[in-house]
């Protein structure tokens, strides 16, 4: 037992802090901690990202299996650790200038981090739905941080009663695969679960858990909150939504696609690849239109999980390993992108219009160009390491037999292009004499973009060894 | 040295990076700075590349000055030249000195532009030089964001809808290309170019959704690297970004586009299509040949009836981009040698010609051909230099416009009589819609008002002329200096084609008879 315990500690150091937060800020009165527990929650974060990501490259399971600890759910946890940490840095400013900085921000964000964490590990569908829940209740309720605003309460009944809709599918496909399999356990399942062997049930059970899922890294069909959500929430809260969450999701999508379902593969396969297909030209097409920047970012956001789930519908070793390089390229971006909408604002008011933009390289040279970067990087041009995070999927997808799957990707990445460049265009070519933003100063979020932005760049020469770390994380999830 | 190649690539984007951050302010004397450091930076590149092009050795025809790193994913960082590509590289290194001389007007934003063009280089010359397919594309499509960019920003009047147009439609062209290139990787499980020269790529006819593939997976790879390249030459019916791209883009702009970037498609069918995909490239060869033609015949007429001097020079460059292509699939020694030196010849000519608009450009702010006439009356100088490289661009004999045309004329005669007959009477229209652009511009008497004050070349401008006419014609005089330096590298790429198709042909039982 207390050797299961020792697995999850850093799981239970977090929400020891996270209630220990909670106690104190009680005890202080109003939110005189807040800021000190954000940056202490961050710090936090950092810290635990260090000691998961330097253990022992061993796989352990605890639980009588429900819980894995494996290269795989380290990487992934190190990646939403990190992400987490880099955004709750960010948002100090952001929502203590606005009135909206309270103790249970950073004390939610943590608990959503601990679901997140259960998430990746999972290896039971019992756990699964554990760390889905705290996750997502976590969420909901941030989502709507801003009480007095229609908009941000809209985001979170929105996000709330779709997510509740999309958790009753898993439960339901949960259900169907526990009564065909006669296991939660996805070392049980994945005995009965073999290719051209799968029963009616399983293959409904399968179906509807993959829904749930999709809905969780908003794929398409299930995408239609994500830009009410980001739109409505705060500009902080959209980029953790845009970021953790994220990876957890792909995680335990992966997780339970290849140690549940991984005999399967030709089962699963072609539905993962259509919604892929489907999210890579929505989030394409729908975002040309977007005036709104968070909304845009939220399409972009489809459209690059479409391209992480071309890596996972691949159904290799190579394909994990892809997916998890283009999540680690992808949630880098956006922190950077992020900051750089962040620090967008008029008169001390936030700004989220993208031809609010207008001439904004004559003004701010410097963070005009760390965003083009990021941009492009985004559009998948290269040099910028972006356009790497493509190469791997593509070449994932072509390997695993779906040359048409990255045939379609290419050709939305040029459609998907088309709207970045608008942002640059604003930017770049803009009209000299419309009213245009101030400058933002904020150390932290300019060092954030521009730090995303070096990485950009200087990644292209060895990806800072997440290359092979991905490799050893895709390689002890697929057996 | 052992790293000559990248010290060349890269000292443009050293002198990119000193001016991002270290230039400050907008002033008179930050802008002279900036122009000054871009000078000496294109300038030193070009001496140091003068020692790849002395010590280069024209009877090997391997890849020399190899260099090679391990990179991720399993790529390479690969650079080398060999016959085809050295010559580009000079080209490159040649003209961009004369760009940025040709800048020297510009007042907004000069740090970025200078900036924007370094970059370029650095892409420019990386593309050449890459050995590795992953490298190359990476090269190869960055370069279109500083072109972006630079059409965007310093642009004409309708700049952002010939920049859109201008990076979706080579972007589209070339993604198609990236995905050939993964299949490459996955098929040869190497990126390396070298051994993919020599790995030789399934052909055999398959069907897809009941459509017989002849050639297999060589033509399906040829028609996705087509995609690109055709793009980027560009091909007649995919050519309808450049007029738009030429006329919009600042001057110097136009010159590296015509001069240098639209040589990356010929040289990417050298360098891929011809000798990876031998038995695609033959199987397609007929539609390469008359697309050419096509563009030849039609793209000069279509010149002719231009108002816009700009859009008449462009139309003039995508038929000179026919008797490239129409040369290259040729596939013989002269189709292949008139190919290459017809895109070195058209480096000089069409980038002086748009220095010549440029020069007239910067006075009188207009492109419109009815703005102008009787110049010869007050521009003396720039009539006589006007004239040269109309001629020049016409092909008269003894500048090196010639050469290229006739070398890809004899070459295609060989393989196709009725496209060399088709083409050549492109040579006639080119005659008339230079001869005619020259006239309404430069003949007859000044009596439009606002022409009477404009002057004539001042001696920066002379400066840029001179080496350009020096090697149009030397080059046209003397061929040889061009076609000893390609010649045994073409031949090892001809007999390598022929023989790949006629094992290919040899290996197909004969259909039908």
């Amino acid at each position: 037992m207390s050797a299961d315990l020792t697995l999850i500690l850093p799981e239970i150091v977090l929400a020891v802090f996270a209630m220990l937060g909670l106690l104190g800020a009680v005890y202080t009165g109003k939110d005189a901690l807040a800021s000190a527990l954000v940056w202490a929650t961050s710090a936090l974060f950092v810290l635990v990202a260090l000691w998961v990501g330097l253990a022992a490259p061993e796989t352990h399971t605890g639980f009588g299996g429900m819980f894995i600890d494996d290269g795989f759910s380290r990487f992934a946890k190190v990646t939403l650790l990190l992400s987490a940490a880099a955004v709750l840095a960010m948002s100090e400013g952001y929502m203590s200038a606005r009135g909206l900085l309270r103790f249970e921000y950073p004390i939610l964000i943590t608990l959503a981090v601990v679901g997140m964490m259960v998430m990746v590990s999972a290896g039971d569908l019992m756990s699964l739905y554990m760390g889905l829940e705290l996750q997502s209740l976590a969420l909901y309720v941030v989502a709507s941080l801003r009480r007095d605003s229609v908009k941000s309460t809209e985001a979170g009944l929105k996000y709330f009663v779709l997510g509740a809709l999309s958790s009753g599918l898993l439960l339901y496909g949960a259900s169907l695969i526990y009564g065909y399999a006669g296991t939660t356990l996805f070392s049980g399942i994945i005995q009965t679960a073999q290719t051209g062997d799968v029963s009616l049930g399983l293959l409904f059970g399968l179906i509807f858990v993959i829904s749930g899922l999709a809905f969780k890294v908003s794929a398409v069909p299930f995408h239609m909150w994500t830009p009410d959500v980001y739109e409505g929430a705060p500009t902080p809260v959209t980029a953790f939504f845009a970021t953790a969450p994220k990876v957890a999701a792909m995680g335990l999508f992966a997780r339970v696609m290849h140690d549940a379902f991984g005999n399967a593969v030709g089962d699963w396969q072609q539905v993962v690849a259509l919604i892929s297909l489907l999210s890579m030209f929505l989030g394409a097409i729908a975002a040309i239109g977007q005036t709104n920047i968070k909304r845009l970012m939220a399409y972009s956001s489809i459209a690059h999980m479409g391209y992480a789930l071309m890596g996972l519908a691949s159904g290799t070793i190579f394909g994990v390993q892809a997916m998890l390089v283009y999540l680690a390229i992808y949630v880098t971006m956006n922190v950077g992108t992020f900051a750089f909408i962040l620090m967008m604002e008029r008169d001390g008011q936030p700004v989220v219009d993208v031809a609010s933009l207008n001439m904004y390289a004559k003004r701010e040279p410097g963070k005009a160009l760390a965003m083009l970067v990021l941009l492009f990087s985004l559009a998948g041009v290269p040099p910028m390491l972006g356009f790497f995070g493509k190469l791997y999927v593509l070449r994932a997808a072509y390997e695993g037999g779906l040359a048409w799957l990255a045939i379609a990707g290419v050709v939305a990445s040029v459609i998907g292009a088309f709207y970045y460049l608008r942002i640059v265009f604003y930017m770049y070519f803009g009209d000299e004499n419309a009213e245009g933003l101030d400058g933002g100063k904020s150390p932290v979020l300019w060092g954030f973009l521009m730090a995303s932005a070096v990485v950009m760049v200087l990644g292209i020469v060895n990806m800072f060894g997440v290359e092979g770390a991905a490799a050893a994380a895709a390689a002890s999830l697929v057996n | 040295m052992d790293n000559l190649l990248s010290f060349t690539t890269f000292i443009p984007a050293v002198a990119a990076l000193i001016l991002a951050v270290f230039l400050r302010g907008s002033d008179a004397a930050s802008q002279r700075n900036a122009k000054w450091v871009a000078m000496f930076a294109t300038t030193a590149t070009f001496l140091v590349s003068l020692f790849i092009l002395f010590e280069f050795d024209p009877s090997n025809t391997g890849f020399q000055f190899v260099e090679q790193g391990e990179w991720l994913l399993g790529l390479q960082y690969k650079m080398g030249v060999d016959g085809i590509s050295v010559l580009f590289v000079m080209l490159t290194t040649f003209m961009m000195p004369l760009v940025i001389a040709a800048s020297w007007n510009v007042d907004t934003r000069v740090k970025e532009y200078m900036i924007a063009f370094l970059l370029l280089e650095t892409l420019m010359l990386g593309v050449f030089m890459a050995l590795d397919l992953v490298l190359f594309y990476l090269f190869f499509e960055a370069g279109l964001i500083p072109m972006f960019l630079i059409i965007g920003i310093w642009g004409g009047a309708d700049r952002i809808y010939a920049s859109f147009k201008f990076f979706l439609y080579t972007f589209l062209g070339s993604v198609l290309m990236l995905v050939a290139m993964v299949a490459m990787f996955s098929d040869a499980g190497t990126t390396d170019i070298v051994q993919l020269l020599g790995h030789e790529f399934d052909s055999g006819t398959f069907s897809i959704l009941g459509v017989q593939i002849v050639g297999g997976m060589q033509t399906l790879m040829f028609l996705a690297f087509f995609a690109s390249f055709a793009v980027k030459m560009p091909m007649w019916p995919v050519h309808t970004w450049l007029p738009d791209a030429h006329v919009q883009a600042p001057t110097a702009g136009s010159v590296v586009l015509a001069a240098i970037l639209l040589k990356m498609g010929g040289y990417g069918f050298l360098r891929f299509s011809l000798p990876m995909f031998p038995v695609g490239a033959e199987v397609l060869t007929p539609l390469v040949l008359w697309m050419s033609a096509i563009a030849i015949v039609y793209t000069s007429l279509v010149a002719l009836v231009q108002e816009d001097m700009k859009k008449l020079i462009a139309y003039s460059s995508v038929a000179h981009m026919g008797f490239v292509t129409m040369g290259i699939f040729a596939a013989n020694q002269q189709g292949v040698d008139g190919a290459i030196f017809q895109m070195v010849s058209h480096g000089f000519i069409s980038g002086a010609l748009f220095l010549c608009v440029g020069v007239i450009y910067d006075r009188m702010h207009t492109r419109e051909i009815d703005a102008y006439g009787g110049l010869v009356n007050r521009m003396p100088a720039y009539a006589m230099i006007f004239m040269f490289f109309t001629m020049a661009n016409v092909g008269l004999p003894g500048t090196s416009g010639f050469v290229g045309e006739f070398l890809t004329l004899m070459g295609t005669f060989q393989v196709n009589t009725w496209v060399a007959a088709v083409a050549t009477t492109g040579v006639i229209f080119s005659a008339a819609y230079a001869l005619w652009l020259y006239r309404r511009v430069v003949m007859g008497d000044l009596i439009k008002e606002s022409l009477k004050s404009i002057t004539d070349m001042t001696r920066r401008e002379k400066l840029i002329f001179a080496p350009l006419v020096a090697m149009t014609l030397l080059l046209g005089i003397y061929p040889a200096l061009v076609l000893d330096i390609i010649g045994p590298s073409v031949t090892a790429l001809v007999n390598n084609y022929d023989t790949a198709t006629a094992a290919a042909a040899a290996a197909t039982p004969m259909v039908g008879n």
